[in-house]
């Protein structure tokens, strides 16, 4: 039977045939699909961990258990799983383990666009990178046997072109597998310097080995058309490539991205007169070429920058593009915003109204940092709010401390910001930390996380006492707002800030957009009571416009929250029916 | 079969996710090599978002890149100006009456461009132009609205009706369906 699946639900059912048993990941897009519909089958344990290192160290377990099993993450996950990673590489597994990274060429959703194949070289893996849905599940199967036979980890690199594409993809039987008797093996999975030297040597051998199997591996094939043009590519770009150029070119897909054949890539580029290398970001595949001494020509000709297309290379190759039409008028942009009735709005305000500097951290909060309320000072990666403000603090002192205060959500506090608030308990810096506590992993389309009381499969799970955690670590000052009360906000926050002691404010409300959250009736703009004075437009939230020289809520977005209400001076915006 | 290039354009929320699945998944029945390509995450939040929908004998490329759409379905009018380079010559666009202001035009620091539809049609595009709202919310549910335009795009299909109802009963939760059925007809039948 085939079916219409988005690359990462054909990556689920490649886990789900394959065998595997554990799965565990921290959401990311555009990784996150992958973990949620593989939790759909009964027969893989899935799970959200805290964070990617923890998510690779649970499949590692389960591997050692002698287990089929799997992590997924964004290409910025792997930076934090890349401690586990680079050792996985020496132990090797004892049931195949698959690592998904998902690469995000164009930054849709993401703060860079790293391109992750470097990991596979220095962590002397194997990777594999598919072009299409049907091509991920194979693969994704492929992963495992080479990860069995050839004792190794093996990453699967996905980019959001492949990730959140569908295509038909045939189904398959699920093929079970027996959990074998453990057996303890120290030398092998005791990485002391004893051990690990002797694992090094057999890394290195892998390696070669990998590199013969890539000479004949189906999985990079050659695809004839003509001496005259030949192609190198894999992934996406080889949909591209075909796209504009169908079977007039010769085409070497690489399906196994490292490690790189020799002697195949020369026998390609023997036959025919012209190589070119095309890959999104980094020249990785031109580099290697270079290395062995085959004349291409790659980068000077295609940027490192965002993804491509079939309009990159009709570009590059200074083919005639089709013809198309546009406006004189300019269409104004259209970025994302905080919801109607987002939590983060009222606090976000209150920040901005006093001018308080905020170094904020990776969610849906990062918006806040968009005009009207530009509440933010920087956001550099999961975690770095906590940390950056103790070394911000510790950098400009007490008046730094007065002014100062970071920003972070529940999902990524519990990611990567304990450890920095234990930091500024045990270094002692008078920071103020605010979580900004909405019960979900918001950014990434709603996942559950340790702190809100449901597992993966939305049945009832232990929930993570932030309060009783802050104050675990050595903060004696935790106390929790509600958002939508603007004052309550504002005096917790000056409060906080003229303290001499660390303190967390945890500004608590669940998501709007969350499915037992209930919208309130929404409010109207009184038009005698409205002067147009604009103070409601300082919250940016998208239900309220002016029309004319007056304020307007469209019902349709507004859901009652009553941010705007206390806002306005002249009480001029009314609850529906008071 | 040359390759059929439909582009489904509007703002994160108004449903143009679940559009590009069901126009999938009727054009999958239809036989179809068929390739869908969204943008999740970021976007999603209120900013302007793209879906693509290619079909033909065999399908290549994800995305569908300038002057190639056949047909771009608009849940808002200035997103079909956004994407109208999209737009292949003697290409159609659908558009949905409705107007959402984006932030710079609520925070003042641009302008609405009310006559951005008009400057097309003077330049030859051609515009369908319906209010899908209205009668989304006549069907009983005003997020309906990407049924509603479904059921136009239907027009401009050789595909039998029954077959779409197949495709929505395939792609919405059962509790929607008679909801979505409604909407698809009073579209259809606009």
């Amino acid at each position: 039977m085939k079916k219409l699946l988005l690359g990462n639900e054909a990556a689920a059912r490649g886990l789900y045939e394959a065998g595997v048993k554990v799965v565990s990941s921290y959401p990311g897009t555009p990784s996150t699909e992958i973990t949620e519909n593989a939790a759909k089958y009964d027969e893989i344990y899935c799970e959200w961990a805290p964070n990617e290192k923890v998510a690779t160290e649970v499949a590692f377990g389960a591997s050692l258990r002698g287990v089929r099993s799997a992590c997924a993450m964004k290409h910025v996950g792997l930076n934090v799983a890349a401690d586990p990673l680079f050792t996985l590489s020496y132990t090797g597994v004892n049931g195949g383990m698959v690592i998904f990274v998902a690469d995000d060429p164009a930054m849709h959703s993401s703060q860079n666009e790293q391109d992750s194949r470097h990991y596979a070289i220095a962590a002397k893996v194997p990777m594999l990178e598919p072009s299409d849905a049907a091509e991920t599940k194979e693969f994704v199967k492929a992963a495992f046997e080479l990860s069995e036979k050839f004792d190794t980890p093996v990453i699967v690199r996905m980019c959001t072109r492949i990730a959140h594409s569908q295509s038909a993809v045939e189904l398959c039987d699920r093929e079970e597998r027996e959990l074998p008797a453990y057996e303890k093996n120290p030398q092998k999975y005791i990485m002391a310097p004893a051990n690990a030297i002797r694992r090094h040597p057999f890394v290195e051998e892998r390696t070669q080995k990998l590199r013969e199997l890539a000479e004949t591996s189906p999985l990079n094939r050659v695809e004839l058309g003509g001496t005259e043009t030949g192609i190198i590519c894999s992934g996406t770009c080889y949909q591209y490539v075909k796209e504009v150029f169908g079977d007039s070119v010769s085409v070497m897909k690489l399906g196994i991205v490292n490690p790189l054949p020799v002697q195949s890539i020369k026998d390609f580029a023997a036959s025919v007169d012209k190589l070119y290398v095309i890959e999104e970001l980094d020249g990785i595949i031109e580099s290697h070429l270079k290395n062995i001494g085959v004349d291409c020509v790659g980068k000077e000709m295609f940027s490192p920058l965002g993804e491509y297309s079939q309009t990159t290379i009709r570009a590059a190759f200074g083919l005639p593009q089709p013809e198309s039409v546009s406006t004189d008028t300019p269409v104004p942009v259209r970025p994302p915003v905080m919801c109607a009735g987002c939590p983060h709005r009222g606090l976000f305000y209150t920040l901005s109204k006093h001018k308080i500097t905020c170094l904020g951290d990776i969610g849906c909060y990062t918006l806040g940092s968009a005009a009207p309320l530009n509440a933010l000072d920087s956001t550099l990666c999961m975690g770095a709010s906590v940390s950056g403000l103790h070394g911000f603090n510790k950098a400009g002192g007490r008046d730094s401390e007065s002014k100062t205060v970071c920003v972070i959500g529940d999902s990524t506090f519990m990611h990567s910001g304990m450890t920095g608030l234990v930091n500024i308990a045990y270094n002692g810096s008078n920071s103020t930390v605010i979580i900004l506590d909405n019960s979900i992993t918001g950014m990434t389309g709603h996942q559950q996380n340790p702190t809100t009381g449901y597992n993966i499969k939305g049945e009832p799970a232990l929930a993570v006492d932030l309060e009783a955690l802050c104050r675990a670590v050595g903060i004696e000052r935790v106390r929790v707002v509600d958002p939508y009360n603007l004052k309550e906000c504002e005096e917790a926050i000056l409060e906080e800030l003229e303290t001499d002691a660390p303190s967390v404010i945890i500004s608590r409300r669940p998501c709007m957009l969350l499915k037992y959250v209930k919208p309130q009736s929404p409010v109207k703009v009184n038009e005698d009571k409205c002067v147009g004075c604009r103070q409601c437009m300082k919250l940016g939230c998208p239900a309220i416009s002016m029309k004319g020289k007056k304020a307007h809520i469209d019902f349709t977005q507004c859901v009652g929250c009553d941010v705007c209400t206390q806002l306005c001076r002249l009480g001029a915006i009314e609850k529906e029916g008071r | 079969m040359e390759t059929k290039n439909v582009m489904i354009v509007g703002v994160g929320g108004q449903g143009s996710l679940l559009a590009s699945k069901l126009l999938g998944k009727l054009l999958v029945n239809e036989g179809y090599d068929v390739k869908v390509s969204e943008v999740h995450g970021m976007s999603q939040r209120g900013g302007s978002v793209v879906t693509y929908v290619r079909f033909g004998d065999r399908v290549y490329s994800p995305i569908i890149a300038e002057g190639e759409a056949d047909l771009i379905v608009s849940f808002e009018k200035i997103e079909a100006a956004r994407y109208a380079s999209s737009l292949k010559k003697g290409g159609k666009i659908i558009v949905n009456s409705q107007q959402i202001d984006p932030m710079p035009v609520i925070t003042g620091a641009a302008e609405y461009p009310e006559g951005v539809l008009d400057e097309l049609r003077a330049k030859g595009v051609f515009i369908d132009e319906l209010d899908a709202l209205s009668v989304a919310t006549q069907a009983g549910n005003a997020k309906s609205v990407n049924i509603v335009l479904m059921a136009r795009v239907a027009k401009y299909f050789d595909i039998a009706y029954d077959k779409w109802v197949a495709a929505i009963k395939e792609s919405v939760k059962p509790q929607f369906v008679e909801v979505n059925l409604k909407a698809f007809e009073l579209g259809y039948n606009l």
